[in-house]
């Protein structure tokens, strides 16, 4: 267990976390795209067509995976946001800094990309289908925390807060899913359903599912990349960076 | 624990007494939500037409989404003439728990904003040919649904009281979290006039009430030892 222990100490070690993190960004970031390369041409080239929307199906290769991404990158920040506000961990902060933007702009592509599909399923651009609803209230939830951020001065309070913010939206999302789902069987009983589908065939379903991995993979790189940023900016002051940047720059 | 520590609940009292006071001592800034929420009701009218019918049918949604703007109004006032004047700090230092405190202040503001907002909502809701049978309802959700308001409302203001241009960001961040009570009131109310009992919604709103009575307390007195950091 003392690996365990020296592990967690060391998360709180900028400087070592961002040497491992470069060492590991490349990889993902090589792993997540060849993944996506192969998932989306699987996904929108060879699959077979779907018996009752033909090939217009093909965006839910690209629509599903930014849409769990929205919703995982929350949860993401609301756990880092206990962690940061509980042990005080840099690190936990600094994911907060740089999750947001990247969630956010998952959020916006799943409902782009749930509008462009809409089109031709639902002959509309936008429905208040329950799931478009909540994935709309998530962007704002997004978009309160990075707003917030930019609007305190000091960078500690501007932390904690954002901390805050994200743990009271986390305990909130459940009730606010819940609640659109219920308002929705109230006012709109016979939506047509996407999901009602009879279960995919294997051969639509294993690309969605290295597609989402990918995706999964794609997001840890860019993560990484977002706290390896932050992580240069608040040291940009001590030896270790200028060295690091003099060497870049020679 | 309240027998070991009386001074929790007299803490609790002086701090509700106080704000109260407060409160009734600026009676213009008390009425300034309900006007704001009758004038924005009788905007709805003049905007769509006098039409009864179309009112009647709008009329849940829009008395809630009314009743979550002119709480999101009012909310800025919750701690920043305390933040101004240095009593808030004075709070954050000497009552322990902060709980106690923030309860009572979010209480007061619920007597003097949500509470009188019920109150007249049958005025208010006269204006828009709401069915008469679908008032009492209407009254009730509003009972059940305006402290959860002030409770998360009171959460965003902690976090950004410190701020010099809070307000929009306080509107921008509670939103969102406001969006299932204007769901599950508006539901009550439309629930009633399509014939259907809301006891499911008025329960739900009781049992969010419950959950955030305990949690946004906590959450508000964070905020506001951040803000005062």
């Amino acid at each position: 267990m003392s690996w365990l222990v020296t592990w967690w100490h060391r998360l709180s070690s900028p400087r070592w976390f961002f040497t491992v993190s470069r060492r590991w960004t490349g990889p993902l970031l090589t792993l997540g795209l060849i993944g996506m390369l192969i998932g989306l041409g699987w996904g929108l080239a060879i699959a077979p067509p779907d018996y009752l929307q033909g090939n217009s199906f093909r965006i839910m290769y690209l629509h599903v995976p930014t849409a769990i991404l929205a919703e995982s990158c929350y949860l993401l920040m609301g756990v880092a946001g206990a962690i940061a506000l509980i042990w005080r961990i840099k690190l936990a902060d600094m994911v907060l800094v740089a999750a947001p933007p990247i969630g956010a702009t998952f959020c916006a592509l799943a409902l782009l990309t749930g509008a462009i599909w809409g089109r031709p399923t639902w002959g509309t651009w936008w429905v208040w289908d329950a799931r478009t609803t909540s994935m709309l209230v998530l962007l704002f939830l997004y978009f309160g925390v990075m707003a917030l951020r930019q609007a305190v001065p000091r960078e500690e309070s501007a932390g904690r807060a954002c901390a805050i913010l994200a743990i009271v939206g986390m305990v909130n999302i459940p009730i606010i899913k819940y609640s659109v789902d219920w308002w929705l069987t109230l006012h709109q009983p016979s939506t047509f359903k996407l999901t009602g589908a009879p279960s995919m065939p294997s051969e639509m379903y294993l690309p969605l599912l290295v597609s989402v991995i990918s995706f999964y993979l794609f997001f840890a790189a860019v993560l990484l990349m977002g706290i390896g940023n932050e992580i240069l900016r608040r040291e940009q002051r001590t030896q270790w960076v200028n060295e690091l940047m003099q060497g870049r720059s020679a | 624990m309240w027998q070991r520590h009386p001074s929790v609940s007299r803490a609790f009292a002086a701090q509700l007494r106080r704000d109260l006071t407060i409160a009734f001592r600026a009676p213009g800034e008390l009425v300034n939500p309900l006007m704001f929420y009758i004038m924005g009701i009788a905007l709805f009218p003049l905007g769509v037409g006098p039409g009864a019918e179309r009112l009647a049918e709008m009329a849940p949604g829009v008395l809630w989404v009314l009743a979550l703007l002119s709480t999101l109004l009012s909310l800025d006032s919750l701690f920043r003439r305390d933040f101004d004047d240095g009593t808030l700090e004075q709070l954050v230092l000497n009552v322990d728990p902060l709980f106690t405190g923030v309860l009572a202040k979010v209480l007061a503001h619920w007597l003097v904003t949500g509470l009188p907002l019920a109150i007249l909502s049958p005025v208010a809701a006269l204006l828009l040919f709401l069915p008469a049978s679908a008032v009492p309802t209407l009254v009730a959700a509003l009972l059940l649904g305006t402290p959860i308001l002030s409770l998360l409302g009171a959460v965003g203001a902690a976090l950004t009281v410190a701020l010099k241009r809070g307000g929009l960001l306080l509107t921008l961040i509670t939103l969102p979290l406001y969006v299932p009570v204007l769901i599950l009131g508006a539901g009550a109310v439309a629930a009633q006039i399509n014939g259907v009992d809301p006891a499911a919604q008025l329960a739900w709103l009781a049992s969010i009430l419950a959950l955030m009575l305990t949690l946004t307390p906590f959450a508000a007195a964070l905020a506001l030892r951040v803000s005062l950091e």
